[in-house]
């Protein structure tokens, strides 16, 4: 069913100089979906990622984000990542404002909420995260796993349709991996549709309904995490799970 | 001795009297203070818009081809005009260009405006080039267009890193007002000149002027430092 899917990429292929980082990726996303990417570093995971809210441009195939092509010239780019969130490895808070401004700044400039409102909601949204309280703090007074706490809560704020997740964790300390994870299990238990490259191979298998798996470029294998994880087919999924898990 | 000690002090002080006050001459002075200030500060506020305008438009020129104009018209600009020495520049701006410019003031803020401007540009560039990739990422994939992120999350962070530098050139800048004197603009500097010529009287004059010079310097390094401090106090990075 066309209308179900919120993301529909068909062969996207990017290139880096000479080098072809992704060689004709083709999936489909759907409401709820949550789906998790794997593979090696260099496997194109990320640039994969990136290639969907246009971050990276990528060099052909299409993407159809709610039925509209985000390749073709005369799309509104910016209005269409309002419903994308994304998620950063390092975060990427701005360090010259506050928790609060940081989640606030957007839906006011963009999508011109009342700043009583616009505060009103990241309260509430961070109270979930257990960060209310640092709502008047900067970013660098908070520890990695409560800046990347504040980073989805700021996503969040926009209300978005998708969330995209850039190794959410692996620029954290060991200690904080599972204070994140854990807010991104419950969103996903809201509901909520995502797109999550991680190295966490325990979050894909207990919270994924999809996994892909892709290796130097290409989609090699793709299942639910059972058929992943339990039952790899090809040998490169084999060697690489054998090295991570 | 004490006695020689004070007959010295006292025609010193009389002497002070008769360069300064007699003739009214601490009011050419005054006046000289008033036009440094005055061309320093319009000459920054020039240098900030023409150097935050270049800076910016380079941003957006940089890897677009379309743009390739664009940047070839700041680069040239920068080129040229920190190639040559402000005081050239100003009497080319008095003689040449701006022709009916009486007292000079007008064009003395314009040329050290544009002297600015390359100067500040190249920092400002600087400074934009030091945030960090993931700010404007972060900002684009919130759904700001390039120049709302540009405004709000980029500029000011950038702002922040160059201030220390952003204050050398203020510093510099007022010193270079002193070259004002040469399109008929009666400076601080040529105040004090102006005044050895009247009163024969070189070394009081001109260690005042020296003086002068130095407090206002002080004066601008503490402030900077204060506005950096409480710039600093909102989040580091």
């Amino acid at each position: 069913m066309e209308s179900t899917n919120i993301i529909k990429v068909k062969d996207l292929c990017k290139n880096f100089d000479d080098q072809s980082v992704l060689r004709g990726i083709s999936v489909d996303i759907r409401k709820g979906d949550v789906l998790c990417i794997i593979g090696a570093s260099g496997s194109g995971k990320s640039t994969f990622l990136r290639c969907l809210n246009l971050l990276e441009k990528p060099d052909s195939g299409s993407i159809l984000f709610e039925n509209e092509d985000l390749m073709s010239k005369n799309v509104n780019l910016d209005l269409h990542r309002q419903r994308m969130g994304m998620v950063f490895q390092q975060f990427n808070l701005f360090p010259h404002l506050t928790i609060m401004k940081n989640l606030t700044l957007a839906p006011m400039m963009l999508k011109h909420v009342p700043r009583d409102e616009a505060e009103a909601k990241a309260l509430k949204l961070l109270e979930r995260v257990g960060l209310a309280d640092r709502a008047g703090d900067y970013p660098d007074q908070l520890s990695g796993g409560q800046k990347q706490r504040v980073a989805i809560v700021r996503a969040l704020c926009m209300e978005p349709d998708v969330m995209l997740f850039d190794e959410p964790t692996s620029a954290l300390d060991p200690e904080m991996v599972g204070e994140v994870l854990d807010v991104m299990k419950e969103l996903a238990h809201e509901g909520m549709t995502m797109v999550v490259v991680t190295h966490e191979m325990n979050f894909a298998r207990e919270v994924a309904n999809r996994v892909i798996f892709l290796d130097e470029g290409v989609i090699a294998e793709e299942g639910s995490p059972a058929e992943i994880f339990d039952a790899p087919r090809s040998e490169r999924l084999q060697s690489f799970l054998s090295k991570v898990l | 001795m004490l006695l020689f000690l004070k007959g010295n002090c006292m025609s010193w002080f009389e002497r002070l009297r008769e360069t300064f006050i007699v003739d009214g001459n601490y009011k050419l002075l005054f006046e000289g203070l008033g036009n440094t200030l005055l061309i320093t500060l319009a000459a920054l506020a020039i240098g900030v818009v023409i150097g935050a305008a270049i800076a910016v438009l380079k941003y957006y020129a940089e890897g677009n081809p379309k743009l390739r104009l664009v940047n070839w018209i700041c680069d040239t600009y920068t080129t040229v005009i920190r190639g040559i020495p402000v005081t050239v520049l100003l009497l080319i701006f008095y003689f040449v260009i701006i022709v009916s410019d009486n007292d000079g003031i007008v064009t003395a803020i314009i040329a050290f405006g544009i002297n600015s401007g390359a100067y500040m540009a190249e920092l400002i560039r600087s400074g934009i080039n030091a945030v960090d990739r993931g700010q404007m990422e972060a900002a684009r994939s919130l759904g700001m267009s390039k120049w709302q992120a540009m405004r709000t999350i980029i500029f000011p962070q950038a702002v922040k890193n160059i201030l220390p530098a952003i204050g050398n050139e203020c510093i510099a800048l007022l010193k270079e007002t002193s070259v004002a004197g040469y399109v008929t603009v009666v400076d601080l500097t040529r105040a004090a000149n102006l005044i050895r010529t009247n009163t024969g009287d070189a070394i009081n004059p001109l260690v005042l002027l020296a003086l002068i010079y130095l407090a206002l310097v002080i004066l601008m390094t503490k402030l900077l430092s204060i506005l950096e401090k409480r710039l600093q106090k909102s989040g580091k990075h």
